[in-house]
């Protein structure tokens, strides 16, 4: 999920690339060719590229946290299969986001590095908190349903292996907003309990969820380098207005209220018309003041050094291994 | 609805007792899932997780059905409280550092697997066609653990300590899984359940080749601890059942 890296300026260096090369890779881009690990690529398309697959690794990676809170209690056994196997699915996400951005030349120790000290970003919508078994439901009906919006357009993008990962990736995230949207129908057919519950969840994670697709166009000029690579395919306004068009419709299905007393529909243009979203929350949430940035990093930071050990006795063991093979062989 | 009392015939017990083992396990390894060393872990644990809820439910579900009470799997998950659990008590420990998971995951599955190969066996069909799939999966268990084990016992110093840790704390624990009572004896008899008399040298046979060649010791068999068959469990399950039943004992009746 999760494009906001797409949203930053690219503030590298300004190299002077050679002209003929740029121009086959531009004629590239035009006729929707591929572009592979080893072709010629602009720095910038790099940087972008390294950038925004990172930071949609690290989502997936902190995204595991406020699902994860719930593994523990959830209310039956078949909701907790289905939610480690999801939280799981997030990991495998991560792993293999990485594997791609491997390929335009920087290791996974370095992008970990990256967003444990802070330098790389995640996506908003991870610090806030699960605080009840609805949120489970509303993350996946919503939080996977913007991220499907968001990366749909993801696996025509320009760079072969991000592209190719973002099929698989949106086959299991469809597959976890409908189980978010089951958990909301149980709900919302449940108790009166149990549907306030959902409604409750609705209002919390509403507006965040707009949030996702970054701020307005008028607002985000750096989307324009990236539109005409093919990086990035549609504008932020434009995904918002498609999730809103398609959401709607779902929530009066559950008999929730969108919070938003400003949603209107547009006969004229067929869309849902939605209120002024508080950017200042997001500016904030991206500043670090969210309900849980803090929480986030220091969990991700704890497993990483609580891992360590873990991970240098492996190196260790390997390190023998190769010492008494090569011995052996010697003495042979 | 509040707790339920069980009728547990040898049979049910026995289901029970399997079930418990997985469910509870399962929990401890899913209390990793974000927090593991590394992602290819956080994948593996989460695995490992997933196939003990599977038997788990599998088994919950024929108990259920060889009870008769119209009860469901998350009946029995989510509405006995920790003396009517029957899970031996290694599975409930805490998950500990990735060391105590991983050789209490090895010690577990060298057992299972013996167990489920011998419970193919079994005279019950139902009881066979849950070994059948439960076989092939703690043979993967027993391999990602003893992998594990092998290298943390011959990795670092401090691997090696914290494997010796782990061992020295789970060993008395071991005795359990080993046990039989009249309710066993009644199954073994039938045979619907393997001796675990036959079962031991097998597990003694994997431990003892992967700690080998970790480098570790067997431990002698000293005193060893006993009770969670038969529903006296450690401090630790109760609060791990507290945080795990918690919406069916909170919205007692509802469907989630």
């Amino acid at each position: 999920m999760y494009t906001q890296a797409l949203n930053q300026a690219d503030t590298g260096s300004k190299l002077v690339e050679d002209a003929d090369k740029l121009a086959r890779f531009e004629a590239k881009i035009d006729a929707e060719e591929r572009i592979e690990p080893n072709d010629w690529m602009p720095e910038a398309y790099r940087r972008t590229l390294v950038r925004q697959i990172s930071q949609h690794a690290h989502s997936e990676i902190v995204g595991m946290l406020p699902e994860g809170n719930w593994i523990t209690r959830a209310p039956t056994l078949r909701r907790k299969a289905a939610l480690i196997a999801k939280v799981q699915d997030e990991g495998g996400h991560g792993l293999y986001l990485y594997a791609a951005a491997e390929t335009l030349g920087v290791s996974r120790e370095e992008l970990i590095d990256q967003l444990l000290s802070g330098r790389a970003k995640y996506s908003s919508i991870f610090n806030y908190p699960t605080l009840t078994w609805a949120d489970i439901g509303c993350i996946g009906w919503l939080v996977d349903g913007a991220a499907i919006m968001n990366q749909i357009p993801l696996c025509r993008t320009s760079y072969g292996p991000y592209a190719r990962a973002m099929i698989r990736i949106c086959k299991e995230e469809s597959f976890h907003q409908r189980q978010g949207y089951e958990i909301m129908l149980t709900l919302c057919r449940g108790s009166a309990e149990q549907k306030a519950m959902a409604q409750d969840a609705l209002n919390r994670w509403w507006w965040p969820a707009l949030m996702m697709f970054g701020p307005p166009d008028a607002a985000s000029v750096h989307t324009e380098q990236s539109m005409r690579w093919k990086i990035k395919r549609f504008t932020n306004d434009a995904l918002r207005q498609q999730f809103v068009d398609a959401t709607v419709p779902q929530a009066h299905f559950l008999g929730l209220t969108i919070p938003d007393p400003d949603l209107r529909y547009d006969e004229a243009s067929g869309h849902w018309r939605f209120g002024a979203i508080d950017w200042e929350e997001f500016r904030q949430v991206l500043a670090g003041n969210g309900p849980c940035n803090r929480e986030r990093m220091e969990a991700r930071r704890r497993a990483h050094e609580e891992g360590a050990w873990v991970r240098e006795a492996a190196l260790a063991h390997a390190a023998k291994r190769r010492a008494r093979a090569a011995a052996k062989i010697a003495a042979e | 609805m509040t707790t339920i009392a069980i009728t547990e015939t040898p049979l049910v017990l026995s289901l029970l007792r399997l079930a418990d083992t997985a469910l509870v396990h399962s929990h401890r390894l899913s209390e990793w899932c974000g927090h593991a060393p590394m992602i290819e872990e956080d994948l593996a644990l989460a695995n490992l997780a997933l196939d003990l809820l599977g038997q788990a439910r599998a088994l919950y579900t024929y108990a259920a059905e060889v009870e008769g009470a119209g009860r469901t799997e998350d009946d029995l998950a989510y509405l006995r409280d920790a003396p009517q659990y029957r899970n031996v008590l290694m599975a409930e420990l805490p998950r500990g550092d990735f060391a105590f998971t991983i050789l209490r995951g090895f010690l577990l599955s060298a057992w299972a697997h013996p167990f489920w190969q011998a419970a193919t066996r079994s005279t019950d069909a139902q009881l066979a066609a849950i070994a059948a799939k439960a076989e092939k999966e703690a043979a993967y268990h027993v391999r990602h653990t003893g992998e594990w084990t092998i290298r943390l016992g011959d990795g670092t110093d401090e691997s090696r300590r914290r494997m010796l840790a782990a061992l020295e704390a789970l060993w008395p624990y071991s005795g359990e899984l080993f046990e039989a009572d009249a309710a066993d004896r009644a199954m073994i008899a039938a045979g619907v359940l393997p001796d675990p008399a036959t079962i031991r040298p097998a597990w003694e046979a994997t431990v003892t080749r992967v700690f080998d060649e970790a480098l570790l010791p067997r431990p002698a068999d000293g005193w060893m601890h006993t009770g969670g068959r038969s529903g006296r469990h450690t401090e630790h399950l109760g609060h791990m059942l507290a945080v795990m039943q918690h919406l069916q004992r909170a919205y007692p009746g509802c469907s989630w």
